[in-house]
């Protein structure tokens, strides 16, 4: 049940977004992707407003549970001058910065685990690679129209899958026994050690190649797929899922970052502003959650991302 | 999936190790970030692309960008420290070199322990991200 408090916050940060969304400044974003000579804005304002509107989609990207790079790309590249070259680059970066910054904590509970994360750390970073360095080569209308379509697939995927919070894994199979890919953690709200190991790791791992490829070419983060993946078909605890995801992130956003650094694809007028402002809203949605837990956020963010997909799959398709 | 309740479980000492160097790494490299930044807007150092400038190219595609402004790819950016706009690549730089120095602690963790399958999957994911990083992968531009 959400309270009368809470639903205040909410319309405070729905106000922030829409305002944000429908200020008039978007309207110079439309139209192709070519140079304008003269700039009718000062080169602070895009920067400056770019800075709230990540803070705001750090607190949202916290309350809703997903990453801040499957919010950032589509809204970004959607209501911002950018080119879809450097969103996704900075896209990585906020993802790679997010994951840095949660991963030690994360790590040290036990949260977040090394058994599990390094062999599907190295299938996905390297597919990373494969998958940047595809997305910079491929026309942007093309990667505008298979952005679009990921985008509306996460939504669905979002709405539709119910993650599990204790699998069970009655059978450990051949690929996970040989990595030892299993573990104990203390379940902080009972006090109880929960073990856990992992099954169908070949499909898991073989499904990590195309979430690797996905993340590198969109510059989206994973955490969307990684989650259903270690949770769901490898049966992994959900707090290990969510925790080891997190993490996961740190390692393969660096291979692609790496790929769109090198490639010219980072412009700090566009990435720093973007890196602190969800930075500051994370740590802002982490204080607002521990004292609500408004699930409509959850809503709002799978409707705000069917907006930006479709806008995206349109924009691709030339008439959008 | 069987629970236990003897005491909270502690992560392995290199799981802890990589945690301490992640943490300040990352801080690090995030402390990094904002002070170049501000230097960057500041105008104390004079950016390679005038900032009055810099929205007439983030429009363009990568390949545009860099054709336009002559903006360096690959590590040509180590030679511009001294621009503006090319300090806040060190902080950038930290952050995504980060994973690469915390591996090292459990390539020798892991070798130490004789779980070699772990050794070397530590050791082949540095050999990948340092591909990534070494800037010899091209993408053809659009």
């Amino acid at each position: 049940m959400i309270n009368r408090k809470n639903w205040k916050a909410i319309g405070l940060l729905l106000f922030l977004f829409l305002s944000l969304v429908s200020s008039p400044l978007w309207a110079s974003t439309e139209g192709p992707a070519v140079p304008t000579t003269e700039s009718d804005v000062a080169w602070w304002v895009w920067p400056l407003v770019l800075f709230f509107f990540c803070f705001i989609l750090g607190i949202i990207a916290v309350l809703a549970g997903v990453g801040g790079g499957v919010l950032y790309v589509p809204l970004v590249s959607g209501f911002f001058p950018f080119h879809l070259d450097f969103v996704r680059g900075a896209g990585l970066l906020v993802a790679l910065a997010g994951a840095l910054a949660a991963g030690p904590g994360l790590l040290k509970r036990n949260l977040a685990s090394l058994r599990l994360a390094l062999p599907v750390a190295l299938i996905a970073s390297s597919c990373a690679i494969v998958g940047a360095m595809l997305g910079l080569a491929l026309p942007t209308h093309i990667i505008q129209i298979c952005l679009g379509g990921t985008i509306i697939g996460i939504t669905a995927l979002l709405f539709f899958s119910k993650n599990v919070e204790r699998p069970t894994v009655t059978k450990q199979d051949a690929v996970g026994a040989a990595l030892g890919m299993q573990g104990i953690y203390t379940e902080a709200s009972s006090g109880e050690n929960v073990e856990w190991k992992t099954h169908r790791t070949l499909t898991g791992l073989i499904l990590f190649i195309v979430i690797g490829v996905m993340a590198g070419m969109f510059g989206l983060g994973a955490g969307w797929a990684n989650v259903p993946v270690l949770n769901l078909l490898m049966g992994a605890p959900l707090k290990i899922g969510v925790g080891t995801s997190k993490f996961l992130l740190s390692i393969t956003d660096t291979s692609a970052a790496w790929v769109y650094l090198n490639q010219g694809c980072v412009i700090p007028l566009i990435a720093i502003p973007s890196i602190v402002g969800l930075m500051l809203g994370s740590f802002m949605g982490v204080r607002i959650l521990a004292v609500a837990k408004p699930k409509i956020i959850r809503y709002l963010v799978i409707v705000t991302l069917l907006f930006a997909g479709t806008k995206a799959l349109l924009k691709g398709l030339g008439i959008g | 999936m069987a629970q236990t309740s003897s005491g909270p479980v502690k992560a392995p000492p290199e799981q802890i190790k990589y945690a301490d160097l992640l943490y300040y790494g990352a801080w690090i490299g995030i402390f990094l970030m904002a002070i170049t930044y501000a230097v960057y807007v500041t105008g104390i150092l004079k950016p390679l692309i005038p900032l009055h400038e810099v929205p007439n190219y983030w429009s363009m595609s990568v390949h545009d960008y860099l054709a336009q402004t002559g903006a360096p790819t690959g590590w040509g950016w180590a030679a511009l420290l001294h621009r503006g706009d090319y300090l806040n690549f060190i902080g950038i730089a930290v952050l995504a070199l980060m994973t690469i120095v915390c591996y090292f602690i459990l390539i020798s963790a892991y070798s130490k322990k004789k779980d070699t399958a772990y050794m070397v999957i530590a050791i082949a994911e540095v050999v990948v991200l340092c591909v990534a990083a070494s800037g010899l992968l091209g993408a053809g531009g659009h």
